[in-house]
C-alpha cells in the first residue's frame, strides 16, 4: 500500500485519482522496470507467499471454536524446523465448508494447494511433514488441480470434482477464506476497491442506472430493487443523508452476513461507500449485532484500516467525495433488523413505526435513509467492478444473481453456500449439503427463519426464487436454511419460533403482542397433551389476524411458522392432540424416561448425576428407578449410563 | 492541615460513572443506548442508582430510560455472575438440544427458580438469541462479567458443561 519510490506524490492530503489501480496495475504515473518489479513482486508475495510456500489457518467464529487458535499455534511450531518460512503461515477467514472446522490449506510450488478437514492440533505436525517433506497428499480432504508431481494425488478428488464446491457459484464469497480478512492490502491486491474506483469515475446516476440494470434485490430478506431504494433516496432533496448497513443478522439459523463481514469485511465497507456516493449520503454507519463480537471487531479495523489509506475520510481517491463510516453495536433486538427499528436503535429509542412514510424519504433524524443488507452491500461491490453483466448472468427472469444461504440441521454439511438464484432446494439440501444422515428421513426444510415457513420433503424440487417460496408457503428470507429429519417434531418447531416472537416482539401494536402470545400458550397446550381440536382453529384464525394487522412485518410474517407447519405436516397436530402422543419423540411433557432392568447394572453412576435426585435404588431388585413425578427430563441419564439402559418412550 | 487535603481517591460508584457517561456524551437523548452500554461494560449489568442518574442528566423520567434498558437483551438489570454461560437458542441449536442443555445446567448449579444466578454469585445462565455458528451446534459461549474473557464451545452436552463449569470454577480459584 505504499509508495514505490520518490516520484509517488499520492498522501491524505492530495490523493492520486489512480491511488488502487496502481497498487495491481502500476507504477501508472511514471515507467520504471524496478518499481514495476517492486509492485508485482509484492503482489506475488500477497497471493502466493514467500517462495510459493503457503500454510493456510481459518480464524473466523465457528473455526476459532472449533480449535482453529489451537492448530495455529501447532502449526507455528513446527513450520521452522521443517525448513518452511514462518511468514509462509497465513490466518484466512472462512469457506463455508463449516463441516470441515478447522481446516488447513498447504502450497508447496509444484505441488496442488491441498485441503486437510477436521485437523486436530496433534495431527499438524504429520500433515505438515507428509505434505512439504515427503510430497505426499494422500490423507487429504481435497485438492486444488492435478499436477502429476505430488504422490497419492489420483486418489484425492480435486475441490471443483466435488458437488459440495462444483455446484456453488462464488460471486461475492470468492475471498471467503483465500485472504486474510484484516488486511487491506490483501483486500486490493485480489482486486478489491475496484468497485469504488471504477463508481466515483461514474456519476451518481450512472452507478445506480449500472445497479438498475444488474437486477440486484435486496439479500435481507424482502427483495426489494436497490436501484429504486437508491433513487427514491437521491431525488430526495435534504442535503444530508445516511446510509446504513444491517449487519444486525438475527434470524437463528443464519450466519451469511457473519461469515462475509468477518472473512471479508472489505467488500462490504466498499459497497457502503458505493451507495453513500450514489445516494449523496457523507455519513454512513454499520448497525452490527454485539453476540457476534468477532464480526464487529473485524468491521472496525477495516473502517479504521480504509480511513488510514484515505479510501473513507475527505476527497476520497482525490473525486471530492466526503465520506465517513461508523460502526454502531446492537444492543440486542431482533426487530431491529426491521428498517424503522433499527433507524430508532440509533437514536436510542425503541420501537419500530408506520410506514410509509419509509426511511429512503424520512430516516434517521428525519433524513432520508437507505439501509442495505451486508450481503446487498456485498454483491454492489463486485458488480460495480465487474460490471452489471457479471451479476445479470446468473439467476432468473425476476430475480437475477446469486445468493448465500446457510444450510445447517440434521444434514451432512453443515455450512454457507452461494448458488444461483433458482436453484433448487433439492440441489441445495441433497447435492451440495450431502442430505440427511445415515438412517434418517428428511421431513422439512425451514427457510426464512422466524418469518419463513416449512417446506415439505415432497416439495423439495422448488426452485430458490423469491415468488415460488412464497407460494410453497415460506419466503426467502436471509437465507437461513435449517432442515429437518424424523426426530424433529414440527409442533415443537412452530412453538419454537413462536416464542422466539413473543420475546422479541416490541409490544407497540395490539394484533403481534397479543396475538402471538395467544398462539404460542396454545402451541405449549398442544405440546403438553392439552389441546383441543378447537385449538387448531384458534391458531388459524389469531393466524390470520396477526398477519393481516400487525404494523411490521416482524408481526406480519410472526405466524407463517404455525399456518405453515399447520398446511403441510397436520397429522402430526392432530397426534398431540388426539393421541396425545409425540410421534417424533421431542415434547419432553409426552415422554417417559425409563431404566430397563433388564439392562441395568445397578452402577448407580445415573442415580448420582440426576440433578433433580429422581433416581434411586430398588433394594429389592439391585436395580435403579426412575421417579416420574420428579424426573426434569434432561436426559443426563440417556447420555451418562454405560451401559445405555435408560430408554425414551414416546 | 495541609496534610488531610491529600484525599482519599475518591471511589468511582455507579452513580458516578453514570455522571461521568451522561457527560462523555453530551447528555444527548439520542446517545442513550450508547451510555447503557458503556455503564454495562463496567459492571457487567446496570445498576438502579446509574439508571436513576442518567435519567436525571438527560432530564427524562425513570420509566424511558428503562423501557430502552428493558426491551434489548444485551441489558442486564441485575448483577451476573462471575461467569455467564449463554445458550444459543437458535434453530438449529434447539432442534440438537439445547433447550434440555438449559434445562440441564440449571438443575445442575442449583439456580433457584425466577433467578438466573447462582446463590455463590460464581455462575450466570442466560439464553442468547444466535452466535451465527450453527454448524457447531449445540453452541455455548462463556463470558466473563468484565468483558475481558470470552470462550465458544460447540457440540455441548450435559457431561461437556459439566467439564466446562469446572473449568471456569477452577480459573476463579486460581485467579483468587
Amino acid at each position: 500500500m505504499s509508495r514505490c519510490c520518490g516520484k509517488c506524490w499520492h498522501s491524505l492530503e492530495y490523493p492520486c485519482r489512480n491511488y488502487i489501480r496502481c497498487r495491481t496495475e502500476g507504477p501508472l504515473c511514471h515507467d520504471d522496470q524496478r518499481c514495476r518489479e517492486l509492485r508485482s513482486g509484492r503482489a506475488r508475495y500477497i497471493k502466493e507467499g514467500p517462495n510459493g510456500y503457503r500454510i493456510k489457518v481459518p480464524l473466523a467464529s465457528c473455526s476459532i471454536a472449533a480449535g482453529a487458535k489451537e492448530v495455529l499455534s501447532a502449526v507455528k511450531e513446527v513450520v521452522n524446523s521443517l525448513g518452511i518460512p514462518s511468514d509462509a503461515v497465513k490466518t484466512v477467514g472462512c469457506t463455508g465448508l463449516c463441516y470441515l472446522d478447522p481446516w488447513l490449506e498447504l502450497k508447496a510450488p509444484g505441488m496442488p494447494a491441498a485441503l486437510y478437514g477436521n485437523v486436530k492440533p496433534a495431527e499438524v505436525e504429520g500433515i505438515l511433514k507428509k505434505y512439504f517433506i515427503e510430497n505426499d497428499v494422500s490423507g487429504a480432504y481435497a485438492i486444488s488441480e492435478r499436477t502429476g508431481k505430488a504422490k497419492g494425488e489420483g486418489d484425492v478428488p480435486t475441490l471443483s470434482e466435488l458437488d459440495v464446491w462444483r455446484l456453488q457459484v462464488r460471486y461475492v464469497s470468492r475471498n471467503c477464506g483465500v485472504i486474510n480478512p484484516e488486511s487491506i492490502e490483501d483486500y486490493v491486491a485480489y482486486g478489491g476497491y475496484r468497485g469504488l474506483d471504477r463508481a466515483l469515475r461514474m456519476s451518481p446516476e450512472e452507478v445506480i442506472e449500472e445497479v438498475k440494470k444488474s437486477g440486484l434485490r435486496g439479500r435481507g430478506g424482502a427483495g426489494f430493487p436497490t436501484w429504486l431504494k437508491w433513487r427514491i433516496c437521491r431525488n430526495q432533496p435534504s442535503k444530508e443523508k445516511y446510509v446504513i448497513v444491517n449487519a444486525d443478522e438475527g434470524d437463528p439459523g443464519a450466519f451469511m452476513n457473519r461469515l462475509l463481514a468477518e472473512s471479508d469485511p472489505h467488500r462490504v465497507l466498499e459497497g457502503l461507500i458505493i451507495a453513500g456516493y450514489a445516494v449523496g449520503a457523507t455519513k454512513g454507519f454499520i448497525f452490527v449485532r454485539a453476540e457476534k463480537p468477532l464480526m464487529a471487531e473485524r468491521l472496525q479495523k477495516a473502517v479504521e484500516d480504509a480511513r488510514k489509506h484515505g479510501i473513507l475520510g475527505r476527497n476520497i481517491l482525490g473525486r471530492g467525495f466526503d465520506f465517513d463510516v461508523e460502526v454502531i453495536l446492537s444492543a440486542g433486538a431482533f426487530v431491529c433488523g426491521e428498517e424503522t427499528a433499527l433507524i430508532a436503535a440509533i437514536e436510542g429509542r425503541a420501537t419500530p413505526r408506520q410506514r410509509p412514510p419509509y426511511p429512503a424519504v424520512v430516516g434517521l433524524w428525519g433524513k432520508p435513509t437507505v439501509i442495505n443488507n451486508v450481503e446487498t452491500l456485498a454483491h454492489v461491490a463486485t458488480l460495480m467492478a465487474e460490471g452489471w453483466e457479471s451479476f445479470a448472468a446468473y439467476g432468473t427472469e425476476r430475480s437475477k444473481g446469486t445468493k448465500m444461504f446457510c444450510v445447517t440441521g440434521a444434514v451432512r454439511r453443515t455450512g454457507a453456500y452461494e448458488v444461483p438464484i433458482g436453484t433448487t432446494l433439492r440441489t441445495l439440501v441433497e447435492r451440495i449439503a450431502g442430505g440427511v444422515k445415515e438412517g434418517r428421513k428428511l421431513k422439512a426444510v425451514q427457510i426464512g427463519g422466524p418469518s419463513g415457513g416449512c417446506v415439505p420433503a415432497h416439495l423439495l424440487d422448488t426452485p430458490i426464487d423469491y415468488e415460488s417460496l412464497r407460494d410453497a408457503g415460506a419466503i426467502m428470507g436471509s437465507g437461513g436454511i435449517v432442515v429437518m429429519d424424523d426426530t424433529a417434531c414440527m409442533v415443537d418447531v412452530a412453538r419454537y419460533f413462536t416464542s422466539f416472537i413473543v420475546a422479541e416482539s416490541c409490544g407497540k401494536c395490539f394484533p403481534c403482542r397479543i396475538g402471538t402470545k395467544i398462539l404460542y400458550d396454545t402451541l405449549t397446550r398442544i405440546t403438553e397433551g392439552k389441546g383441543t381440536l378447537e385449538d387448531l382453529e384458534i391458531l388459524e384464525s389469531v393466524g390470520r389476524v396477526v398477519r393481516d394487522a400487525s404494523l411490521c412485518a416482524l408481526g406480519g410474517t410472526a405466524p407463517n411458522p404455525v399456518l405453515s407447519t399447520l398446511r403441510h405436516f397436520r397429522d402430526e397436530y392432530l397426534a398431540h392432540i388426539i393421541d396425545k402422543k409425540c410421534p417424533a419423540g421431542v415434547c419432553t411433557k409426552l415422554l417417559k424416561y425409563r431404566i430397563d432392568p433388564g439392562k441395568c447394572v445397578g452402577c448407580g453412576t445415573c442415580a448420582k448425576h440426576c440433578p433433580a435426585g429422581a433416581i434411586s435404588k430398588d433394594e429389592g431388585t439391585g436395580k435403579y428407578v426412575i421417579d416420574q413425578e420428579k424426573c426434569v427430563k434432561c436426559g443426563t441419564c440417556v447420555t451418562i449410563c454405560p451401559v445405555n439402559a435408560v430408554m425414551k418412550e414416546v | 492541615m495541609a496534610q488531610l487535603l491529600k484525599l482519599v481517591p475518591k471511589e468511582a460508584t455507579p452513580g458516578t460513572l453514570a455522571h461521568d457517561v451522561a457527560v462523555k456524551y453530551g447528555r444527548e437523548r439520542r446517545h442513550l443506548i450508547r451510555m447503557l452500554q458503556e455503564i454495562q461494560s463496567t459492571y457487567g449489568y446496570l445498576p438502579q442508582e446509574a439508571l436513576r442518574v442518567i435519567a436525571n442528566e438527560l432530564k427524562v423520567p425513570l420509566t424511558e430510560v428503562l423501557t430502552v434498558a428493558t426491551f434489548y437483551h444485551q441489558f442486564r438489570l441485575e448483577k451476573p455472575g462471575e461467569f455467564i454461560v449463554m445458550l444459543c437458542m437458535g434453530t438449529a441449536c434447539h432442534l440438537r438440544g439445547n433447550a434440555a442443555n438449559y434445562e440441564f445446567l440449571r438443575t445442575y448449579l442449583g439456580i433457584k427458580p425466577g433467578k438466573s444466578t447462582t446463590d455463590d454469585g460464581v455462575f450466570s445462565v442466560e439464553k442468547a438469541r444466535c452466535f451465527g455458528c450453527c454448524s457447531l451446534a449445540p453452541v455455548v459461549m462463556v463470558v466473563s462479567r468484565d468483558g475481558s474473557y470470552r470462550r465458544l464451545y460447540g457440540g455441548v452436552t450435559p457431561a461437556k458443561l459439566r467439564r466446562i463449569v469446572a473449568e471456569h470454577r477452577a480459573k476463579l480459584a486460581k485467579k483468587r
